[in-house]
């Protein structure tokens, strides 16, 4: 049995080509991803802690109502109490960052996925392997083509959640009911308006769900990516294993799964609350407007 | 030529894998089931005119190929071979822009599940076709509401379709269809998922429309009732082929083949048949000017106890019974019109057979047919009634018992005639009016 692929070599070398060849490339992708994150992080991190408290809690009464506002506070008032507060938001824009991007590609692939099979048998087995293959393996090229940091953090984290996201976007793109898709063919729409105007607002609970689990993905490999320095809670877990500090790991532990719980519902309930509260809002204008033609047409009969 | 709005020629629709291979089998006499392996046959050889301001009816069980037919009428599906031509030009093969522009201006479409966008209001998706037309928000929100109003939904147009019942949101389907203003109107299956009562007010309503704004309307539907209510003309389809294009009289009364006649014997013919269509020559008629000896004699003749009486032109005046006019005779009053009662029951030529049991049984004598000038076509007695529903003809040798038999005896008549011969003098003269006015009804009763 001495036949043994040298697979693992052919890798080595094609990183190895990637970073010679494309360096250039790569750094530029560093400062961008650098940059998002640097920006996201100052809006978290220079204001006092109780204004992000109060915002958050003011976004989740106006998402669910007030049960989840007085979770938001406590669970966050008990990550300041710990002392995680400034690895909390650290983690927290990392995780917005990643999955602003991991969303802002997945959610064209899921369409291009959904309008072409071959596209669709294509990504099918590229999503199968980037989700299935083992997290931490994505942080080794990570580590070499943007060096330490919270960079190949970010990278590592969009690659492994992604998946989901191109998956949902095509599921419910495709679950769209066909008549209305023919109807707007019948009436003569482009391909481009029936996205627009019929397939993404019905695929939308869909896509939002892919979109919740693409930040709960992230949140999870966050940790992870406290190994190749990317800090925040992920770099507290990390330094807590090494030193086998029980403490610092469950309180580090116990911040990531607050801000998992709270990011969880806040995004979940996005497409379900939106088309509530559209509808509480068509009623009302629609029974000013009916009253409006009852009295033009009250005028009219009146003049003639 | 002009007034066909649209022609369908040799159309073939084959999905799988060497369609191409499947229609030149087809053409070459193969038979559809032995090409199941190549690929499934859904629409062979269909050709057909539709005219202008026509209700097209094409109808068939599931998997006939209706709804693979109608999708090839707006380019939402290509045939495999053959050409659709709308208002002269065709639209097979043409670019997707060409096509949506097409489908923009001249032909819409109304789907059987509705197929309305549910995130957008009644008004909104009533305007739907404006809006991809490009007409302007506020004269396409204008345009949509008057359509919104003639559908019968004024005060809803801010709601949206989740919130209305099957019924209404079909009118919204057909408010979309009827707002984009195009001639052509495509109709799949738009009624079969209603209730049997809002389907048939929906029928009618459609049938209203149709002859307000004079579309020419292509209907499917597996329903041989509804095809035979909306139709003008019907197209009968099974497993792919269109086995018999007619209107629904002669679909009724002359099916192409055993399939279509088994399909038709389960229909409602007192909703297809008309009066027009059943009617018999009106024997027993007499003119008002004839006087009572003359319309004594038409009742021997006819063995009737009583006659139609027709003025000028065959206009319907009344009836007389022989009582009465055996009484005048005998009375030697020559006056025939002192004895009319104008009574007898009328329907007019278009109207459907359903509408006549009421006046049947309600008059022993036969129910009259008059044009809307008032003028005697036929007549339907009972018995033609119930032989036109029971699809058995009537009209078979001379064993006519279509006229209530005499109440009084021929012998009677003859008798009093005799006597009274000296009394008047127009018994002669009346002779030809008679013959000519039963001549008048035959020709009347085949136009």
């Amino acid at each position: 049995m001495d036949i043994r692929i040298p697979l693992g070599t052919w890798v080595e070398d094609f990183v190895d080509w990637l970073t010679g060849w494309a360096q250039p490339f790569f750094d530029v992708l560093r400062s961008i991803f650098l940059g998002a994150y640097d920006l996201v992080n100052l809006v978290f991190q220079s204001p006092p802690f109780w204004v992000i408290i109060l915002v958050v809690a003011a976004l989740a009464f106006l998402a669910k109502g007030w049960k989840l506002a007085v979770g938001v506070i406590l669970g966050f008032t008990l990550i300041l109490v710990v002392n995680q507060w400034e690895n909390a938001m650290d983690t927290l824009s990392l995780v917005l960052v990643a999955s602003l991007i991991a969303v802002i590609i997945s959610v064209p692939l899921g369409i291009l996925a959904a309008g072409s099979d071959t596209a669709s048998r294509i990504l099918k087995p590229i999503l199968d392997f980037l989700q299935t293959m083992p997290a931490l393996v994505y942080l080794i090229p990570a580590l070499i083509l943007f060096r330490v940091g919270v960079v190949p953090g970010i990278v590592a984290t969009i690659v492994f959640a992604m998946a989901p996201g191109v998956r949902l976007t095509e599921l419910g793109i495709r679950g769209v009911d066909k008549e209305v898709v023919e109807a707007g063919h019948a009436f003569g729409s482009s391909p481009f308006r029936i996205l627009r105007q019929i397939q993404l607002p019905l695929a939308l609970p869909s896509i939002m769900a892919g979109v919740n689990q693409v930040i709960m993905l992230s949140l999870s490999m966050v940790v992870i990516a406290g190994m190749v320095g990317a800090g925040g809670l992920g770099g507290e877990v990390v330094a807590s294993l090494n030193r086998l500090d029980i403490g610092l790991g469950f309180e580090a532990g116990l911040s990531v799964v607050i801000l998992a719980i709270v990011l969880d519902r806040l995004t979940a309930s996005l497409g379900v609350r939106r088309k509530r509260t559209r509808k509480t809002d068509a009623a009302a204008p629609a029974a000013d407007e009916t009253s409006v033609s009852q009295k033009d047409e009250q005028l009219v009969a009146a003049s003639a | 030529m002009t007034d066909t709005a649209l022609e369908v020629s040799n159309v073939y629709k084959v999905f799988g894998k060497k369609p191409r291979d499947v229609v030149k089998r087809l053409k070459a006499g193969a038979a559809r089931n032995d090409l199941t392996a190549l690929g499934t046959a859904a629409v062979i050889d269909a050709s057909f005119e539709v005219k202008k301001g026509e209700i097209f009816v094409v109808m068939g069980l599931s998997g006939s190929g209706k709804s693979t037919l109608i999708r090839m009428l707006n380019g939402l599906w290509e045939p495999t071979a053959g050409t659709v031509t709308i208002s002269g030009s065709a639209i097979s093969g043409i670019p997707a822009k060409a096509l949506r522009d097409v489908r923009r201006k001249k032909i819409s479409m109304v789907f059987q599940h509705f197929a309305l966008l549910p995130h957008r209001t009644v008004l909104d998706n009533a305007a739907y076709g404006l809006e991809v037309q490009g007409v302007p928000l506020a004269e396409r929100r204008e345009r949509a509401q008057n359509i919104v109003n003639r559908v019968g939904l004024s005060g809803w147009e801010e709601k949206m379709p989740s919130e209305l019942s099957g019924g209404m949101q079909q009118r919204v389907g057909l408010a979309r269809a009827l707002a984009s203003d195009t001639d052509i109107l495509l109709m799949d299956e738009a009624f079969s998922a209603l209730d049997p009562l809002i389907r048939r007010e929906m029928q009618e309503q459609l049938v209203d429309l149709q002859h307000e704004l004079g579309k020419t309307i292509i209907f499917i539907t597996h329903d041989l009732n509804e095809a035979m209510f909306l139709g003008d003309r019907i197209a009968v389809m099974r497993d792919g082929r269109i086995v018999q294009v007619g209107t629904p009289d002669e679909i009724l009364t002359d099916p192409a083949n055993d399939y279509v006649a088994q399909f038709v014997q389960d229909v409602d013919r007192a909703r297809v048949l008309t009066a027009a269509g059943v009617m018999e020559p009106a024997r027993s008629v007499v003119s008002g000017s004839a006087g009572p000896r003359a319309a004594l004699r038409t009742m021997r003749d006819t063995q009737a106890s009583s006659a139609f009486v027709v003025g000028n032109g065959r206009k319907l005046l009344g009836v007389v019974h022989d009582v009465d006019v055996l009484k005048q005779v005998k009375a030697g009053n020559p006056d025939l019109m002192a004895v009319v009662r104008n009574d007898p029951a009328t329907v007019g030529p278009e109207q459907y057979l359903v509408d006549l049991f009421e006046p049947a049984a309600e008059s022993h004598l036969p129910v009259a047919v008059v044009d809307d000038k008032g003028r005697l076509l036929g007549a339907i007695p009972r018995v033609t009634l119930l032989a036109a529903l029971a699809n058995v003809p009537t009209t078979t040798g001379e064993n006519h018992i279509i006229e209530s038999t005499a109440t009084v005896a021929v012998e009677v008549i003859t008798q009093t005639l005799r006597e009274t011969a000296g009394l008047t003098d127009e018994v002669e003269m009346t002779r030809p009016a008679y013959a000519d006015d039963v001549e008048t009804a035959k020709e009347g009763s085949f136009n």
